[in-house]
């Protein structure tokens, strides 16, 4: 395992994948957006043990997407994240839930 | 180019630095190094790791063996916390995450070299250099301070560790019916509510332990700088009769042995235990690098977009340490967040890719007002016209202190502390 990564380290950065690249950087800039939620909700949304945030990881898209929408209208109560909600467009709120949902819990 | 010598030789080091030991080979060079471990600096040597699929080496630079938070450390000066409650290892950063740990700290930086300084005399050349200092607490600009914080007679208290534990002593021995005077700085400074939770504390203990002692603060701002309302509301009624607030207190001298305060205009204050957190700026080695080039060289300028200094290219300065846009705390939270902003500008750049168009920071800062009941302050920062601004409409506080964000406080550590070092 320790000289998997290699290659494709060299390859990356060689610069040898342009189309691979920009994919990659767009992902890269939803991953680092996604991870401001991680201070309270775990690294990519796995939460610590006994925690009573619910883990982001891998939760529905659907019903991920709909809470923070419900949150932003403030027809879902909260203590902090009606405030938090309202910091993003539906749009935002769409992509961070489906980067959620798309990782492995 | 160097390019291929260069993944060469951090593929080497990596080989080396997974399996060893911290501190045991100090790398003569790396293609990310990080100075400091705290919420800024031990996020972003995790976050250049995994952003990068764990294919840029990092190394991190840290003299303390452990981390210790900040967040949470006036609830050990309350009593409702012991110091081993909030400190962490740094092993997961090496064991989890493959990032080098080098426990020394770092003493100059060559930026035009592009090598960093160790305490104990090596040297470590870098392709990007993330500088995470935290503060520099100014002991020399309040006459008699540093001779009398040097003694352990005046404490501050501002970076947990030790003194934490040194000036919860100082309370636990102080008699009843003494006076617990506490001293605040003008803003901008570390932790804007810290000083305010700092008191609830402080009253906290002497309402159980010690009815006729009181808790006197003394503040160079014209007005509580955060939460105002809502600790007002608990000092005139939780802490009644406990708690005196006294604001436009700038300090100016302090007499150990007397325990008086002396302050620009106002009169002096004698009390049995004085606390004094002093003015800051950057951490010292932002300043000596020339980094820190901003408010009469008090903090480090970056630009928004990626926190790479003003100062210096390939040099990215985060945390405490920064000249902050409007409304940006000096927080733990935003450090960590800071972190992950910077440690993706790094991948992208040593990919070639343009940084992030439009990074987003969060903040949320808990105050225990007392073992149990907390209140919070919350922001969203978006870049926006090279600066960062809150999203209007986003945010906010507490409508008053209540157990439920006691618990949810407790667990933003618990997965803050694992988002930046687990």
């Amino acid at each position: 395992m320790k000289y998997g990564w290699m290659a494709p380290a060299l390859l990356a950065l060689a610069g040898m994948a342009p189309v691979a690249q920009a994919q990659d950087a767009q992902a890269l800039y939803l991953r680092t957006n996604a991870a401001s939620c991680t201070a309270c909700h775990g690294t990519d949304g796995n939460v610590a043990a006994g925690s009573p945030l619910p883990a982001l990881a891998g939760m529905s898209r659907e019903y991920l997407s709909t809470q923070l929408k419900a949150f932003k209208a403030g027809t879902r109560t909260a203590t902090v994240m009606h405030q938090i909600a309202k910091g993003y467009t539906d749009a935002q709120l769409d992509q961070l839930a489906g980067y959620f949902a798309g990782v492995k819990k | 180019m160097q390019r291929r010598s260069l993944l060469q030789s951090a593929g080497a080091l990596s080989l080396l630095g997974l399996g060893a030991c911290a501190t045991t080979t100090v790398p003569s060079r790396a293609q990310v190094v990080v100075i400091g471990g705290g919420y800024g600096g031990a996020t972003a040597a995790k976050y250049v790791r995994m952003l990068s699929g764990y294919k840029i080496e990092v190394v991190l630079i840290e003299p303390n063996a452990s981390f210790i938070s900040c967040p949470l450390s006036n609830l050990v000066l309350g009593g409702s916390k012991q110091i081993g409650d909030i400190t962490s290892p740094y092993a997961g950063l090496r064991s989890r995450h493959g990032v080098t740990l080098v426990e020394d700290m770092a003493t100059s930086i060559d930026t035009a070299k592009k090598t960093v300084t160790l305490a104990r005399g090596a040297t470590i050349g870098y392709d990007k250099l993330i500088v995470s200092p935290g503060i520099d607490l100014r002991l020399d600009q309040v006459e008699g301070l540093a001779a009398a914080h040097a003694s352990g007679q005046i404490l501050h208290a501002w970076k947990a560790g030790a003194e934490t534990v040194a000036l919860r002593r100082q309370l636990e021995a102080m008699p009843d019916g003494g006076t617990y005077a506490l001293s605040i700085p003008e803003a901008p400074y570390r932790c804007p509510p810290g000083p305010y939770e700092r008191a609830c504390q402080v009253a906290w203990y002497f309402k159980q332990a010690k009815p006729r002692s009181k808790v006197l603060i003394l503040d160079a701002n014209p007005d509580v700088t955060s939460k105002g309302a809502l600790f007002k509301k608990v000092w005139a009624e939780q802490y009644r009769g406990i708690v005196e607030y006294r604001a436009q207190h700038k300090l100016t001298g302090v007499d150990a042995r007397t325990g008086t305060l002396k302050f620009e205009v106002q009169d002096d204050v004698k009390a049995a235990v004085l606390n004094v957190i002093p003015p800051q700026r950057a951490g010292m080695i932002a300043v000596q690098a020339g980094l820190s080039n901003l408010a009469n060289n008090r903090w480090a300028g970056v630009n928004y977009q990626t926190f790479e200094s003003t100062a210096a290219k390939d040099v990215f300065v985060i945390g405490d340490a920064i000249q902050v846009a409007p409304a940006m705390p000096k927080s733990g939270h935003m450090a960590n967040g800071h972190g992950k902003v910077a440690a993706a500008a790094v991948v992208a750049q040593l990919a070639g890719w343009q940084p992030n168009p439009r990074p987003m920071l969060s903040n949320t800062c808990y105050s225990f007002v007392d073992d149990r009941n907390v209140v919070h302050v919350a922001s969203i920062h978006e870049y926006v016209d090279n600066t960062f601004k809150t999203v209007a409409g986003s945010g906010g506080l507490s409508p008053a202190p209540n157990e439920q964000e006691g618990s949810y406080a407790l667990s933003w550590a618990r997965n803050i502390w694992a988002d930046t070092l687990a």
